[in-house]
């Protein structure tokens, strides 16, 4: 083979090469030149072993210049959303005036809260209790509220909770609800999913609702779902609604509009909590300020209890540095701590329930477990420790003290321990049958010659009982 | 949840409530270095804590070479002091099951007792054999620990590998699920000898991919709806919390390999949630 031959053949397989394809109008040899400048500038690694992925990639690359018209729409992802409602958080106010600073807030002091609890081992990690701060505060910017705290977090299946505790100026605000508080009856009858047979004892009249700033209304509730998006005010209770949650073991979903019972019912977790030092002597008790609305006779009253309380910890050996003395809060002594069930919850006389100032160690023991669980925060540095109240029976409500301060949270699921298993109630009995009697038993109909039988039959007892007649009158007149 | 990321993964899962102290999670920095170099582990993961009436149990778990089988579990009073906990075999998990009831009381010799009467003989005269079983909270912790990670411990898709060799493995090159991924429950498996898989169907599998697909998905878990899927950290961190086991708390950042759960309640089992969904 000479070199023109060569040549030829050479320029035979160039323009083999250079034919286009039918399918896709590109022809080898522009391919092999794209794909070795690649490789020229890319330099790969193994690059034989890599050759078919980046054949792969250069023909992808053309079609994409092809396809460059089309754009993608950009994505507005939930956590811009999220931000975008976020940002007016962290607006500041433009013309702030220091005087109004100076006044008295109703704002609590979360970073505070936020601290204690977190040598207490409790609370949502610092970050989101920023956040939750700043929706507080455009909580208390937007309602006129005397006084606001935060009450905690219910977790939900879909969303969690946050709440926050109010006292809201003037209290005949609540003219609007009797309506709506129909309604939420109504609702929660529908959704009960397991209410018990009503109990006989009950007086069938509903227990009229405590007036908003009393018993279980005391507080109005804020809910919101993530700090940042708006709050939303919990209707008040009703008895009905207390005794109805109480029986209702399901988790909370989150959606607000989904109709199920609020979940003030769980509210009666909360108590307040009040502390001295341990020099003080018992003698100079001073109600804390932060109880509001408590008479100075149960105060008084309430002293033995405290007393014995104080030293009840001391016997356990605890706390020798501080005096804690933690009480139900006259939320949950009206509403019950649940195991008295005799008890009509709510009971327009506070009298009712134990004294203000029970002490916890008086709480019942349910399912052989103590009610609470109490802890110091650090034993190494215990000089300093916050002493930390874990409620055994709604896992998730803690106490802290610490000096003079002291709070209480609550971060769960808003279930209430309640030892064993749960076992639905048992359904009621089906309503009875109708009696079977003779008038309503079903019969065969009867057939056209028993009917014709029947006709037959009667009219041969009307013909005698003619006759018989008949005969009677001749007789009657024989006899005039 | 990995020890080496404590302090930043705590803060994640911080939404359900439970934090620990600055002082229990500086100790835990420092005594979980040791306890990965005295029991020679590859890492150690801390595992959760168990809420008792009288006290709490930090928990930790070293992981050996295969993640799934090489655990061994370890319990501390102090978050210093670590013990090993016992094995759970099956004898010992029937015992705790009879035995114990209610909550832990935080020590860990105590004994629970369970009387058992066995009937036998026939006829008008049954003779009632008593048996006493015997558990101690240490067992009970034990056996706790196992079912927690044997039910509810999550990982994401992609997370584990097994290697040729069938050993399961940190996969070092798993960038994280996409956020969209992140919301659908399939993409999250459970760490354990699967069960399920072979009630699987042939086109389930059949884009599977044999190193990344040999665990069950949570989507297959019995109740549907076990599981809570929320987005939180001004929605960025995906949150998966378990509810059969109340306190079991998962986490895993979209787009970045970081993930891990930990478990703090008080170590009971909600059996309410049939009623409760």
């Amino acid at each position: 083979m000479d070199g023109k031959e060569r040549v030829q053949s050479a320029a035979a397989f160039k323009s083999y090469m250079l034919k286009n394809s039918t399918k896709s109008n590109l022809n080898l040899y522009d391919h092999l030149t794209r794909l070795l400048m690649k490789l020229m500038d890319e330099q790969p690694h193994n690059a034989v072993d890599v050759i078919e992925d980046m054949s792969s990639d250069v023909k992808r690359g053309l079609l994409e210049e092809m396809q460059s018209t089309l754009q993608d729409l950009p994505e507005t992802t939930a956590d811009a959303e999220l931000a975008e409602q976020q940002r007016l958080l962290f607006t500041r106010p433009k013309d702030v005036d220091h005087e109004e600073e100076l006044v008295e807030t109703p704002l609590p002091n979360v970073s505070e809260l936020s601290f204690y609890l977190e040598q207490a081992g409790v609370g949502l990690g610092r970050d989101e209790m920023q956040r939750i701060f700043l929706a507080l505060k455009q909580l208390v910017e937007s309602q006129p509220l005397l006084h606001c705290r935060l009450w905690g977090k219910i977790l939900g299946t879909e969303n969690s909770y946050i709440v926050a505790e109010a006292v809201v100026e003037g209290d005949d605000h609540s003219v609007n609800e009797p309506a709506e508080e129909e309604e939420r009856e109504v609702d929660t009858q529908e959704n009960e999913i397991d209410q018990l047979p009503q109990s006989t004892y009950k007086p069938p009249s509903v227990v009229p609702k405590e007036a908003t700033g009393t018993g279980a209304n005391k507080f109005v509730y804020y809910v919101c779902n993530e700090p940042g998006l708006p709050w939303v005010k919990l209707p008040s209770v009703s008895p009905a609604q207390v005794t109805a949650a109480r029986q209702i073991r399901k988790f909370f979903t989150g959606k607000l509009d989904t109709p199920i019972v609020s979940p003030q019912g769980f509210y009666q977790v909360l108590e307040e909590e009040g502390d001295e030092e341990d020099e003080v002597s018992q003698s100079n008790y001073e109600p804390n300020p932060d109880f509001e609305g408590i008479p100075a006779a149960e105060m008084a009253e309430s002293l033995s209890n405290w007393v014995h309380h104080v030293q009840h910890i001391l016997l356990q050996g605890r706390c020798t540095w501080v005096n804690l003395a933690v009480k139900p809060g006259d939320e949950s002594n009206e509403e019950g701590e649940a195991d008295e069930k005799e008890e009509e919850p709510d009971e327009p006389e506070p009298e009712v329930g134990p004294p203000m100032f029970t002490p916890i160690s008086q709480d019942a023991e349910m399912f052989n477990t103590p009610p609470w669980s109490l802890s110091l925060s650090s034993t190494l540095t215990s000089q300093h420790a916050v002493a930390v109240l874990r409620s055994n029976l709604w896992p998730g409500a803690y106490a802290y003290a610490c000096g003079k301060k002291f709070d209480n949270i609550y971060i769960g699921w808003g279930l209430k321990y309640t030892g064993g298993g749960y076992t639905p109630p048992v359904l009621p009995l089906p309503q009875k049958e109708y009696p079977s009697v003779p008038e309503i038993t079903e019969a065969l109909d009867p057939s056209l010659e028993e009917e014709q039988a029947l006709k037959e039959a009667l009219e041969e007892q009307q013909a005698v009982r003619e006759e018989m007649e008949a005969t009677d009158e001749e007789e009657e007149e024989e006899d005039d | 949840m990995d020890s080496n990321s404590l302090y930043y993964s705590l803060e994640l899962v911080a939404g359900s409530g439970h934090i620990l102290t600055p002082e229990q999670r500086t100790a835990l920095e420092s005594s979980l270095v040791l306890l990965k170099k005295n029991y020679k582990f590859s890492r150690v993961l801390f595992w959760g804590k168990i809420l008792g009436i009288n006290g709490v149990y930090f928990i930790a778990q070293g992981r050996g070479e295969d993640e799934m089988k090489d655990k061994k579990n370890l319990y501390s009073l102090n978050c210093m002091d670590w013990f090993l906990l016992p094995p759970a075999s099956d004898s010992m998990i029937e015992e705790v099951s009879k035995a114990t009831k209610g909550r832990f009381m935080g020590d860990p010799s105590f004994v629970y007792e369970h009387q058992e009467i066995h009937r036998q003989g026939e006829g008008n005269e049954p003779v009632n054999e008593k048996a006493v079983i015997t558990v101690t909270e240490e067992k009970r912790l034990a056996v706790a620990v196992h079912q927690i990670d044997a039910e509810v411990s999550v990982v994401p898709r992609g997370a584990f590998i097994k290697s040729p060799r069938g050993l399961v493995q940190l996969n070092r090159s798993f960038g994280g699920l996409s956020e969209a991924e992140a919301r659908k429950l399939d993409n999250f498996l459970h760490l354990r000898q699967s069960k399920n898989m072979k009630k699987k169907s042939i086109l389930d599998m059949g884009d599977w991919n044999p190193a990344m697909d040999y665990l069950d998905a949570l989507s297959d878990d019995i109740p549907k709806g076990s599981w809570s899927l929320q987005f939180e950290f001004a929605r960025k961190v995906c949150v998966l919390r378990s509810l059969l086991w109340l306190g079991l708390t998962f986490y895993h950042v979209p787009m970045t390999p970081q993930h891990g759960y930990i478990y703090i309640g008080d170590g009971t089992k909600n059996l309410d949630l049939p009623f409760m969904l």
